[in-house]
């Protein structure tokens, strides 16, 4: 079983959490730009994470055989601090570069006017690089929220069929779907969805444009839930179609529209020898 | 950074090849046999594009408005060249683009480390004297074994001052990186007793350990020419990380 986990802050994850990845089947990832669970104070430290998601992390992430990408932006709790929001003016030197495959997390968490105004500014800054958008739904008043998320895209130069709206559920699936968006659904071990009720939705609304992932962080979370979906997609009767097409062909296909998804992985050591251990499209 | 199992998927001893066209150095290479190198390996877009992006970056070097158009090509060189090509094509376009130190300086503090791989390969092409050591002094205190590797080509061989040299090539034993990366090493090692006994130290406490004592470090003790060193009394520290 192939596995790209479409939405997973390494950052905050051990080497022996990329280990059990590998082991587990996961060959590719994307990291969002988030919050760090410790408020940022300006805009120089979003730019030593951002360095970091384009330096260390891809370099840690390919000794584990796993190919990294990430998204960039200002999230959604910080757009909400004045010392953080002059960083939007630093993100499109951010966005043209190799192995930024989207714009995001971007959202609304407390669905205030500052969000308003950075959730458009960065639609724009989407539609601006040729990149699609990684929409985070918000955590209280969700359903309401994912409406203003979806009507700020429709007042947006960003067409619908490039922004990914994540962290769905069961309460917010049905008009996402019918938005045209992608679907993105994070499996956590307490919160969001689990394996049971994520196979159901699979069931009811069918794997086209869904992506599942792990969303594992700093909090109570687990790097594995995406291969753990896989084997209950396979044990409920799905074929193994299916689960590559939810967890390998669907995140390829909506990171593919940046057109700088990059899967060849090889380790330094791999590349020496003058071959990789993956190679993207297989 | 050693692991005992070298199945796919752990770490492996760190080899920076990633980035150059196969048996191309692109800090040892003359800019005009790099792009004619270069040329015969890309398919016809990414030639296109390349050769644009060279002309542009001539026409146009320096700095001028939110981000020159030569910044830009380089961000882009590894999705417009692919990845095993991408240091060469972006070597070359920091030679059109008569990069000196100043616009080094910023491409590298403000690169993915890809890029900041390719600026520490142009140092050699572009900047006499030592005023760029910065970039390298700052690769080396990195834990990305390309990024080390990088920094200790033709430009660090010909300016580190004795006591960061001989670090980074302790350094290179730690992480894995072959000493054969290390640019005139043989010429720098030559005679260096300091290095020597610190070679002799390093492997006294891999033995005490009970670690094996890396191949290149018997290597580099030979190239010292030092004459059975003895373990010294430095404090022995170990880990980068």
């Amino acid at each position: 079983m192939r596995i790209f986990d479409p939405h997973i802050h390494m950052t905050s994850r051990t080497t022996d959490d990329y280990e059990a990845m590998h082991a587990a089947g996961v060959r590719a990832v994307v990291e969002p730009s988030f919050w760090l669970g410790q408020p940022r104070t300006s805009p120089d430290s979003f730019r030593d994470y951002f360095d970091s998601l384009l330096g260390w992390e891809p370099f840690r992430a390919a000794q584990y055989g796993i190919a990294h990408h990430c998204t960039i932006a200002l999230n959604p709790k910080e757009a909400n601090d004045p010392r953080c929001t002059p960083v939007l003016d630093e993100l499109p030197r951010y966005l043209v570069k190799d192995r930024v495959v989207a714009v995001g997390e971007i959202g609304y968490d407390s669905m205030t006017p500052a969000e308003d105004n950075a959730l458009a500014a960065q639609l724009q800054l989407a539609a601006d690089h040729g990149l699609p958008a990684l929409v985070h739904t918000p955590h209280r008043d969700k359903l309401a929220g994912l409406r203003r998320t979806l009507d700020a895209v429709r007042e947006s130069a960003l067409p619908v069929d490039r922004v990914l709206v994540d962290h769905l559920n069961e309460t917010t699936v049905k008009e996402a779907k019918d938005s045209g968006a992608w679907l993105g659904f994070s499996v956590y071990p307490d919160t969001k969805m689990d394996e049971a009720r994520m196979v159901a939705i699979l069931r009811e609304y069918g794997p086209d444009q869904v992506l599942v992932n792990s969303a594992a962080d700093w909090g109570r979370s687990d790097p594995l839930k995406t291969r753990k979906v896989g084997d209950l997609m396979l044990a409920e009767g799905f074929t193994e179609d299916d689960v590559d097409r939810v967890l390998w062909r669907n995140p390829v296909a909506f990171y593919g529209l940046s057109g700088r998804l990059d899967l060849d992985v090889s380790s330094p050591d791999a590349t020496h020898e003058g071959n990789s251990i993956l190679r993207g499209g297989e | 950074m050693t692991n005992p199992r070298p199945t796919p998927g752990t770490p492996t001893q760190a080899t920076p090849a990633a980035g150059s066209p196969q048996g191309i150095t692109p800090a040892l290479t003359p800019p005009e046999d790099l792009r004619a190198a270069l040329a015969a390996r890309l398919g016809g877009a990414a030639r296109a594009w390349l050769d644009q992006a060279l002309d542009e970056a001539a026409a146009h070097p320096g700095a001028h408005g939110p981000i020159s158009v030569w910044e830009l090509r380089l961000a882009e060189a590894g999705r417009r060249c692919g990845p095993a090509h991408a240091d060469a094509a972006r070597v070359l376009i920091l030679h059109a683009a008569g990069a000196g130190t100043d616009a080094l300086t910023r491409v590298y503090f403000q690169g993915t480390a890809d890029e900041r791989r390719a600026a520490l390969h142009a140092l050699p092409h572009l900047v006499p004297g030592p005023d760029a050591l910065p970039l390298v002094e700052d690769a080396l205190r990195t834990n990305d074994t390309r990024l080390v590797a990088a920094a200790l080509g033709p430009y660090a061989a010909r300016h580190l001052d004795p006591h960061q040299w001989r670090h980074a090539v302790l350094k290179c034993l730690f992480t894995g990186v072959p000493v054969d990366q290390v640019a005139e090493l043989g010429r720098r090692a030559r005679g260096d007793d300091e290095l020597a006994r610190m070679l002799a130290d390093y492997a006294a406490e891999r033995t005490a350990a009970g670690r094996p004592v890396p191949e290149d470090l018997h290597r580099v003790l030979a190239l010292t020419g030092s004459e059975r060193p003895s373990p010294g009394t430095a404090d022995p520290h170990g880990k980068e990380s």
